[in-house]
C-alpha cells in the first residue's frame, strides 16, 4: 500500500474561496493530498483550518473553488453522501453516540458501506443477516486492531476522554474509507495519550492504507508524524512542503512568532 | 516527486503488532432475557386460565395500550423526536378498522394490518413538514395534530363515513367480536388471545428493527445528528421512517382498540389520551421497548390506583371523624373525582423522582447491583 506510483492526488483542492458575509475565511487556496501520506494542516487560531474541513465533509459549500475527489467532484453531493465515497472523519471534540455501545457506534460507522431497508430489517430477512454479518465481522476486527474488545459492551459516554477518541477512530474506518480527515485528534489528550494518538495515526496508514488530512495544533505531533504540511494563514496558504522546510519558512515562522524574530 | 516520505517518518518498531480482532457479539438463546421475556409471555397466555371477563378484558386492554405505548417509543424512545399527538395515529387506526368493517364488511382481522398501512402514511406524510421541527416545535405540531383530530372526525361532509359525533358502532348484526374458525370460545378470551398474537408479533418486528442497521441509525440520530449524518446516515430518510413505522404501530393498536370496545367516537381520541400514552411511555422507560407492558399497566392501572388511594383517604376521613368537613352526596361524588386525579399527579411526581428513567431504568440498575454483588 506504500508504493505510490506518481503523485495520485486523493482530493484536489482547486482555488477554494469561503466568504461569509464579508468575512473572507479562505482565499483561493489550493493543495492536493497525495495517496498514502499524511498530510498536516496548521495554522494559528481563526486561519480557516475548521473551515476548510468543514467544506470537505459537506457541511460548508465554498463559493468559489472546487473540491474533487479521486478526480470527482464533491461540491454536488449532500453531507451523507461524503461517507459512502470514502472519506471518513472525526470530529474536534469527540461526537459518539454516548448512549449506544462501542460495537454500536462502530457498527454505525459502516452505515454507509452496507445495505438495508426498514422492512427487511425488521423481518430479519437472510440477506439483511448477511450483511450485519459484514458488519459484525468488520467491527470485531477493528474493535481488536484498536484495542478496544474489552469495552465493546459499554456505553460510550462513560468512557474516559481519550478512549472515546479512539471509538470515533474505529468508527471513522469502519465504512473502510480511502481518506480520513482528523480534525484536532490531539485537543485535550495528555501527553502519554499524544504519543499513542501518533502511533495509531501511522498504523492507521501504514496497516490499513488510508491517506490521513490531519488538522492540527499540536506541533509536535504534526511535525513527527506528517509527511508534508500545509500552512494557513488568515485564509491563505502561505507554506506547503515537508516538515522541515515549512519550519524553516520565514513566512510560518512570521506567522507563529510574529515579524519580529 | 513519487518518493513520499514515508519511510523517513516510520518508526521500524512498528510494523504491523498482532492483534487480534474482539469477540463477537454474545448472542445466548438462554440468556437472562430471554428467559423473563418466555416467563412473561406464559404468563400472558394463562390469563384466561385463571381468571375471566372483566379481568381478561382489562389485559386485553393493557395490551392494546402497550402497542401505542411501544409505537410512540419507537418514534421518541429510539429517534428523538417528540409527539404529542400520537392519539390522532391511534383515531385514524380506528376509525380505518370500523370504517372497512361497518361499511366495507371487510373481516376485522383483515383491518388489522391495513389500519397499520394506512397510519404508516399519514405518519409518513406528517413526518415531511416535521422534519424542520426539533424538540418544543415539533412538540407543538403534533398537539396541533392531536387537538385538530377529534374535530375533523365529527365534520359534516364525512358524516357518512365517520358516523360524525355519534361515532360507529361495530358488530352491531352478530352483537359481539364473531369468534372465527368455529371454534367454541368466548368472545372476550378469543379477543384477548386476537390482541396477544399482534402484540407479539409486532413487538418481535419491532425489537429485530431497533437491532437492526435501520434501528442503529435511527438511535444515531437520536444521539448526535451531525455526527450520523457523517456517518452517511440521511436525516431525513430515516426520521420519516421513525414517525411512519410509530403511526403504523399505533395505528394497529388503535385498530384494536376498536375491536375490543366494539365502538369508535371521536372524543376517545383527544389530546388527552396522546398524554396517557406518553406517560404509559415513560413510565415504562423511554428508549427501552420492554417497559411497554408496564406502560400498558400504569395506563390502564394509574387512574384507578388513585381512586383507590382517594377511597381510602375517604375512609380515614370517617374512621376520625373528619368526614364531616369533606362535602357530602352528589358534591362528595365531585370532589372525589377531582381528588383522584390530585392523587394521580402526586403517584406520578413520585415515580419520576423514585425512577426518572422509568421502570426500565429501575429494572437495570437492580439488575446491574445484582450483578456487582455476585461477581
Amino acid at each position: 500500500m506504500l508504493i505510490t506510483d506518481g503523485p495520485t492526488p486523493v482530493i484536489s483542492i482547486q482555488d477554494i474561496t469561503v466568504q461569509f458575509g464579508g468575512i473572507v475565511a479562505l482565499d483561493a487556496v489550493e493543495f492536493d493530498i497525495r495517496e498514502g501520506e499524511i498530510l498536516g494542516l496548521i495554522g494559528p487560531n481563526g486561519a480557516g483550518k475548521t473551515t476548510l474541513f468543514n467544506c470537505l465533509s459537506r457541511l460548508y459549500t465554498p463559493t468559489d473553488g472546487d473540491i474533487a475527489f479521486l478526480g470527482n467532484s464533491i461540491l454536488g453531493l449532500p453531507a451523507n453522501k461524503i461517507a459512502g465515497l470514502g472519506i471518513g472523519r472525526t470530529f474536534q471534540n469527540v461526537a459518539c453516540f454516548a448512549n449506544l455501545s462501542v460495537r454500536d457506534n462502530v457498527r454505525i460507522g459502516a452505515h454507509s458501506d452496507s445495505r438495508s431497508d426498514p422492512l427487511s430489517d425488521a423481518l430479519r430477512l437472510p440477506w439483511v443477516r448477511r450483511e450485519e454479518q459484514k458488519i459484525d465481522a468488520v467491527t470485531a476486527d477493528l474493535l481488536g486492531w484498536l484495542d478496544l474488545g474489552d469495552v465493546a459492551e459499554l456505553p460510550v459516554g462513560g468512557l474516559p476522554f481519550g478512549t472515546q477518541k479512539r471509538v470515533e477512530l474505529a468508527r471513522a474506518l469502519a465504512s473502510d474509507p480511502k481518506l480520513l480527515l482528523l480534525d484536532e485528534p490531539a485537543c485535550g489528550l495528555n501527553h502519554d495519550e499524544v504519543q499513542e494518538l501518533e502511533t495509531i495515526i501511522r498504523r492507521i496508514r501504514d496497516e490499513r492504507g488510508v491517506t490521513v488530512l490531519l488538522v492540527e495544533h499540536h506541533m509536535s505531533l504534526v511535525m513527527s508524524v506528517s509527511d508534508r504540511v500545509v500552512v494557513l494563514n488568515f485564509g491563505r496558504k502561505i507554506a506547503e512542503g515537508t516538515p522541515e522546510e515549512v519550519q524553516k519558512n520565514p513566512d510560518v515562522v512570521a506567522a507563529y512568532l510574529g515579524d519580529g524574530h | 516527486m513519487t518518493d513520499i516520505a514515508h519511510t523517513d517518518h516510520r518508526n521500524p518498531g512498528l510494523t504491523a503488532p498482532a492483534y487480534r480482532p474482539a469477540d463477537a457479539p454474545r448472542r445466548r438463546l438462554l440468556s437472562g432475557g430471554n428467559i423473563v421475556t418466555l416467563l412473561v409471555l406464559a404468563l400472558l397466555i394463562s390469563i384466561p386460565i385463571y381468571s375471566k371477563g372483566f379481568f381478561v378484558f382489562q389485559m386485553t386492554q393493557m395490551l392494546v395500550y402497550a402497542i401505542a405505548v411501544l409505537g410512540l417509543n419507537l418514534l421518541t424512545g429510539i429517534n428523538g423526536q417528540f409527539s404529542l399527538g400520537h392519539s390522532a395515529f391511534y383515531a385514524i387506526g380506528a376509525y380505518t378498522c370500523a370504517i372497512l368493517v361497518e361499511l366495507g364488511g371487510v373481516n376485522y382481522m383483515l383491518t388489522i394490518p391495513i389500519a397499520g398501512i394506512v397510519a404508516f402514511g399519514f405518519g409518513f406524510l406528517f413526518a415531511f413538514p416535521a422534519l424542520r421541527l426539533e424538540g418544543l416545535y415539533l412538540a407543538l405540531a403534533t398537539f396541533a395534530l392531536a387537538v385538530a383530530t377529534p374535530q375533523l372526525l365529527k365534520l359534516h361532509a364525512i358524516e357518512q363515513w365517520t358516523g360524525g359525533v355519534q361515532g360507529i358502532v361495530m358488530f352491531q348484526d352478530t352483537f359481539d367480536v364473531p369468534v372465527p374458525f368455529g371454534l367454541d370460545m368466548d368472545p372476550g378470551v378469543w379477543t384477548f388471545y386476537l390482541t396477544l398474537f399482534v402484540f407479539a408479533v409486532v413487538y418481535v418486528l419491532a425489537m429485530a428493527l431497533v437491532k437492526s442497521r435501520t434501528g442503529r441509525a435511527m438511535m444515531a440520530i437520536r444521539d448526535n445528528p451531525i455526527a450520523a449524518r457523517s456517518m452517511g446516515i440521511s436525516l431525513p430518510y430515516y426520521k420519516a421512517t421513525a414517525f411512519g413505522v410509530s403511526a403504523l404501530v399505533t395505528g394497529i393498536a388503535g385498530a384494536l382498540n376498536a375491536i375490543v370496545i366494539k365502538f369508535v367516537a371521536p372524543d376517545s381520541f383527544t389530546f388527552f389520551f396522546a398524554i396517557l400514552i406518553l406517560v404509559g411511555m415513560v413510565i415504562g422507560g423511554v428508549g427501552w421497548l420492554q417497559g411497554c407492558l408496564i406502560g400498558g399497566l400504569a395506563m390502564l392501572y394509574l387512574p384507578n390506583i388513585a381512586e383507590i388511594f382517594d377511597n381510602v383517604v375517604l375512609w380515614f376521613a370517617g374512621l376520625f371523624g373528619f368526614a364531616d368537613l369533606l362535602p357530602s352526596g352528589n358534591a362528595l361524588q365531585q370532589q372525589f373525582i377531582r381528588l383522584s386525579g390530585v392523587i394521580y399527579g402526586v403517584i406520578l411526581v413520585l415515580f419520576i423522582y423514585v425512577a426518572p428513567s422509568g421502570a426500565g431504568g429501575l429494572i437495570r440498575a437492580i439488575v446491574s447491583r445484582v450483578k456487582r454483588l455476585t461477581s
